[in-house]
């Protein structure tokens, strides 16, 4: 989520100088027809039995709009297989909420696109997992969803509702990525995220099976670039440079507990998707208390908020306000601790680690394990 | 392809789909908002996109009615205009 740099900083605050968060996720349910390997959903999957019902999430919603939230993010698993989302779209759309839908797309026909739309829905954004059918079906791991997805992009355009194309990228996909432009083109997208994948949860598992090449990596790159122009005004790209290789970290989330609220389908608030991978952080639900008192001095939230928690070489570095430290959830995953330095960052001492990392799994040739309940071979 | 064309005079401009001009009650300012993005308006930026980019006038329209409001003199504000039509264009804000 960008905020882009109109002339007026945004200012205010739930209180004590800190900005109310500009998005929410909210994961509706973990329940999904696909298996996608990179699923950013945890390893433990939630059971449809522990999912917030219809009256919590619309209370949330409240919540949200009343603090200062702009854009609500429905997703999941696949968010349309719950049956209140027209019911939720309308209330969020009524509470004045920008509102996103994020879907696998499988089962998106006209009638209901239209009644999405006229639910007050501002925005759909559909994944691909390639851009040849055969290939895409079988990352996803599910025969004809592709040639479905096709269709139902189509419809959301046909249907007057803004599209975007989410490509992700990785190994097997990553000499299409500038197809997956000509496909957005061709869909009539106004968007596309061109998004290597991120390796948490079910990715960082598959992640020998996924992880691109550096040749695979600076080919796409340069051949990405080099259409950045001709793409202004044309196609939106949000192009998400994959970490493994790069010298500086992201901002992840736009910093902790900064911009950002994911909630997961039983209610937990999380800072960020992977949070709960790191142990020891104590997680709030919205059965606990309301979201601002959440956000505001929730444990989780401020265990790695602003600066002050940071070790060194971040303490004293000139972009902690830039990069606000990279990512805790890659720290914990590739240095073994939460609070260290995002190793992603060439400053460091675990730098060289994630090179190695990258180099031998980008070889790796595993097989892919299906996200689902129950793991797959 | 090259760039696209900078915005004229004579082009029709609406906001893009899935892009909604709002007020940010909270932060108290106008805003327009597009899918993961949100872009804070200025009053100028404001004013700009109301009068130019709502699909109602076409560009050249807006710039007289622009001209009135703020008292200005058409040739003083038209290049500024146009500049910022194209830029919000370009960022994928508007569309023609
Ligand atoms: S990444 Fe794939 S499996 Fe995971 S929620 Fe999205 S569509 Fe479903
Ligand atoms: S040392 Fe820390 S703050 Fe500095 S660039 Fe690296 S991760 Fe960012």
């Amino acid at each position: 989520m960008t905020v882009m740099t109109g002339t007026k900083p945004l200012a205010c605050g739930v209180g004590g100088g800190l900005e109310p968060p500009l998005a929410i996720l909210a994961e509706l349910t973990h329940r999904c027809p696909l298996a996608c390997p990179y699923c950013s959903n945890p390893l433990e999957l939630e059971a449809q039995s522990r999912e917030l019902d219809t009256a919590t999430w619309k209370r949330v919603l409240d919540e949200a709009a009343e603090m200062g939230v702009l854009q609500v993010h429905f997703s999941g698993g696949e968010p349309l297989l719950r049956r209140d989302i027209e019911e939720l779209i309308t209330h969020a759309s009524g509470a004045g909420l920008y509102v996103n839908l994020i879907t696998s797309a499988a089962a998106l026909d006209r009638a209901r696109i239209e009644r999405l739309r006229d639910a007050g829905l501002h925005h759909i954004q559909i994944s691909f997992q390639d851009t040849e059918a055969k290939e895409a079906d079988r990352i996803a791991g599910f025969p004809s969803g592709h040639e479905r997805k096709l269709k139902a992009a189509r419809e959301v355009v046909a249907a007057g509702v803004a599209l975007t194309v989410n490509a992700v990228i990785q190994r097997s996909n990553i000499d299409h990525a500038e197809a997956f432009i000509d496909l957005a083109l061709e869909l009539g997208a106004g968007r596309i995220e061109i998004a290597n994948v991120q390796y948490y949860g079910w990715a960082l598992l598959n992640r020998p099976a996924l992880m691109p090449t550096r040749e695979q990596l600076i080919r796409m790159d340069e051949k990405i670039r080099a259409r950045l122009p001709s793409l202004k005004g044309r196609l939106v790209v949000d192009y998400v440079v994959p970490d493994y290789y790069a010298r500086r970290p992201k901002a992840c989330m736009g910093g902790w507990g900064r911009r950002f609220m994911n909630i997961t389908p039983s209610g937990k608030v999380l800072p960020c998707h992977a949070a709960e991978t790191i142990p020891n952080l104590a997680f709030e639900t919205v059965k606990d208390r309301s979201l601002a008192e959440i956000w505001t001095d929730g444990p989780a939230f401020a265990a790695y908020r602003g600066t002050a928690w940071m070790p060194e070489p971040c303490q004293g570095c000139e972009f902690k306000e830039v990069d606000w430290g990279g990512c805790r959830c890659q720290a914990l995953a590739i240095a073994g601790d939460a609070s260290a330095t995002d190793p992603i960052c060439e400053r460091s001492d675990k730098h060289a680690l994630v090179a190695e990392l990258a180099e031998r799994d980008s070889t790796a040739g595993q097989a892919i394990t299906y996200r689902g309940y129950v793991t797959r071979k | 392809m090259s760039e696209a064309a900078p915005i004229t005079e004579e082009a029709n401009l609406r906001l893009a789909p899935g892009v909604m001009l709002r007020q940010d009650r909270t932060r108290g300012s106008w805003v327009l908002m597009a899918p993961e993005r949100v872009l804070v308006l200025d009053e100028i930026a404001l004013e700009v996109v109301r009068a130019c980019a709502q699909g109602k006038a076409s560009v050249s329209e807006g710039i007289d009615a622009l001209s009135q409001s703020f008292d200005a003199p058409r040739s003083d504000i038209t290049s500024d205009v146009l500049d910022l039509l194209t830029d919000l264009r370009n960022r994928g804000f508007l569309v023609s």
